[in-house]
């Protein structure tokens, strides 16, 4: 199995998933297009050119040969960012972020106790005072204030 | 041209009056700094500004404001070229060589030529506006919603004929684009579409969130984890400014950027934004060397920057000679200008000509400004570099989420950086180009507005696209580069591209 052709049935699958989707909005008519019109044209031409892609896929690099090995730290960062999105209202900025630093540089980099924790607190309030104090962007502050 | 020339030296009397420079500098700061920032725009800076401009006079209230503008155009460039996560929309673009440069040890270079193309686009798009502003508006009103669809359906076509790769691949990408811009509430008809309760999609999905995590999140995804830091080579002092070799290489795409990125942001609307995109399209396809595209050449950030800026001018042509917003920035600048009792249109040159050639010349001197203030902090920008990886790339992601938090104040939007990172690197291990995912989600509402506008004046006749010699003109172009494309699947002979040597596995480290 190619990467392109495994990409383009995903892409194709995506176009039908879309197409299934639109079921619930009118879709008007070809001189007056309803709000499912353009999605529907779209999710077809997306359909029509991953079923062209899986097509022309056969001298794409095979699937096994790509390497991931950099998955661990990839998942590792996308688990802090889905925790930053949970944690920002509910524990404040200042918070949410030194958790994020303390987890990357102490947990996945494996840095010192010291370094860590002066690096997080010192972005953590620092960038606080920059964006919220000064230039005025709302940040939201946690239960405690903080 | 006597009374034009005069008109300048009144217009440079004001411009270079001591407060109204002083808010051409405080405007051009501001600029630069919400530029940098992804998130806090261009168009958040003047909004957050413009209660404070109602207590100046009306020459100084549009200076700060129009210096904050394009201000944010240069500093979107930097977080670009430095991190890969581009400050706005259109610095989308110079992400791709931008960031390939910093990685070679020419951080300094890139900013650097980014900075004075920039200044020179900015300088020569503003004797543009000055000469041509009144006949150039008056082309661009005849800009309808069938020559908007047809001009954005022909940027789309020429980013994926022009990208490196393969065309299928970033048409899929653009089209996938188009399909997440239809997220949100139909402006037709009142229907939410594919929003599934959440009401922070009602309005659509943000390009920032999608640019940030489709750019930057997904590129600490990819280069956390190797087993050797990714090589970004710190440079000396002596590298932080373009070599001659360097200089000759973005002479020409910064002539040309500067020229298209007027043409294109004349246009009334949010066209300006593609020009970024068809000034790197057009330099890989002008080049003579297209395989060095996407591994750190200086055409591509010279070019697009350049059309970028040029852009920024050309987007102010509609605005003052006709009192047409071309997009939503400069329609708060008119709302600013209303305030102080000033109606833009046909008549303000006349009436207010301090107003008018003041602001011109004050754009001449903010090019001026944005010069001084940022070629010295090249210097210190590259120093950022100079943080370990396993430091910097935290703090990275900090950035991102701080910026696309700051947009509209929603962890929704975070959430959508979030999945669009992790899109961004399935999709690059996969080999497919990003930007065109941005370009059609950036266009989708626009074009599908021109489309179904356009059928509604012609009450449902097709034919309406063809009718009018501008569209017509525009889509007989598009079908042609799309006939050209697929051309090599029908006649089995190489494509251009192939000729060349660049090919879809040769662009695996590209985006």
């Amino acid at each position: 199995m190619t990467t392109d052709r495994l990409s383009g049935t995903v892409l194709a699958l995506f176009a039908v998933v879309v197409i299934w989707e639109s079921r619930v909005l009118p879709l008007g008519t070809f001189r007056q297009p309803g709000p499912a019109f353009v999605p529907i044209l779209l999710a077809l031409l997306l359909l029509t050119l991953g079923i062209f892609v899986v097509i022309t896929g056969g001298r794409a690099p095979l699937f096994s040969s790509i390497g991931w090995t950099e998955w661990r730290h990839a998942v590792a960062i996308l688990t802090a960012s889905i925790f930053s999105v949970f944690a920002i209202e509910r524990l404040g900025y200042r918070l949410t972020v030194l958790l994020v630093l303390g987890f990357l540089v102490k947990v996945v980099e494996k840095q010192g106790w010291v370094l860590s924790l002066a690096f997080a607190l010192s972005l953590s309030l620092g960038s606080f005072f920059l964006f919220y104090t000064i230039l005025r962007v709302p940040l939201p502050e946690g239960p405690l204030g903080f | 041209m006597t009374e034009t020339l005069h008109n300048l030296y009144v217009g440079f009397s004001v411009a270079l009056a001591p407060n109204v420079l002083l808010y051409a500098f405080v405007g051009c700061v501001i600029g630069t700094l919400v530029g940098v920032l992804p998130g806090v725009g261009p168009l958040a800076g003047i909004s957050m500004l413009l209660p404070a401009s109602f207590g100046l006079d009306a020459t100084s209230a549009i200076v700060l404001l129009a210096g904050i503008y394009y201000g944010a155009m240069y500093g979107g460039s930097t977080t670009s070229i430095l991190m890969r996560i581009p400050g706005e929309a259109a610095s989308v673009m110079t992400c791709i060589d931008g960031y390939e440069m910093t990685r070679k040890g020419r951080a300094g270079p890139a900013l650097a030529i980014a900075a004075v193309g920039s200044y020179i686009a900015g300088t020569i798009s503003v004797v543009g506006l000055m000469l041509l502003a009144p006949p150039l508006a008056s082309f661009a009103l005849r800009f309808g919603p069938p020559e908007y669809f047809a001009l954005l359906l022909l940027g789309l076509l020429v980013l994926a004929y022009m990208s490196g790769g393969s065309m299928l691949k970033s048409l899929a990408m653009a089209t996938l684009g188009l399909l997440l811009g239809m997220i949100g509430i139909d402006p037709m008809t009142g229907f939410f579409r594919f929003s599934y309760g959440l009401v922070e999609l009602g309005d659509g999905i943000g390009v920032v969130p999608v640019a940030v995590g489709l750019f930057g999140l997904s590129e600490i995804l990819l280069t956390a984890g190797q087993p050797t830091p990714p090589e970004v080579r710190k440079p000396r002092l002596k590298e932080l400014l373009p070599s001659r070799e360097e200089w000759r290489d973005s002479l020409w795409p910064i002539g040309r950027g500067t020229v298209l990125g007027f043409l294109i942001g004349i246009i009334p609307g949010s066209a300006h934004i593609i020009s970024s995109f068809v000034s790197y399209a057009m330099e890989r396809r002008l080049s003579k060397h297209p395989e060095r595209f996407g591994h750190g050449a200086i055409e591509g950030v010279a070019g697009p920057e350049s059309a970028n800026n040029s852009a920024t001018s050309g987007a102010f042509v509609p605005m003052l000679a006709l009192g047409v917003p071309s997009g939503p920035i400069p329609a708060v600048m008119i709302a600013a200008m209303m305030v102080h009792g000033i109606s833009p249109g046909p008549l303000l040159i006349t009436q207010q000509p301090e107003l008018f050639w003041g602001f011109i010349a004050s754009m001449y001197v903010g090019n001026v400004v944005l010069l001084i203030l940022n070629l010295p902090l090249v210097g210190i920008f590259v120093n950022v570099l100079r943080v370990p990886y396993p430091l910097l790339y935290p703090a990275i992601l900090i950035f991102c989420v701080l910026g696309v938090y700051a947009v509209n104040g929603s962890a929704v939007d975070v959430g959508i950086m979030t999945a669009m990172g992790a899109l961004g690197y399935v999709l690059r291990k996969f080999d497919f180009e990003t930007a065109p995912v941005v370009l059609g989600l950036i266009l989708a509402p626009m074009m599908e507005m021109s489309f179904r506008q356009s059928l509604s004046m012609s009450s449902g006749n097709y034919t309406i696209f063809v009718n009018r010699p501008i569209a017509l003109v525009m889509l007989m172009v598009g079908l042609g580069l799309l006939l050209l494309g697929i051309a090599p699947f029908v006649m089995k002979k190489l494509d251009w591209r192939d000729k060349l040597g660049v090919t879809a596995g040769q662009e695996k480290e590209n985006i």
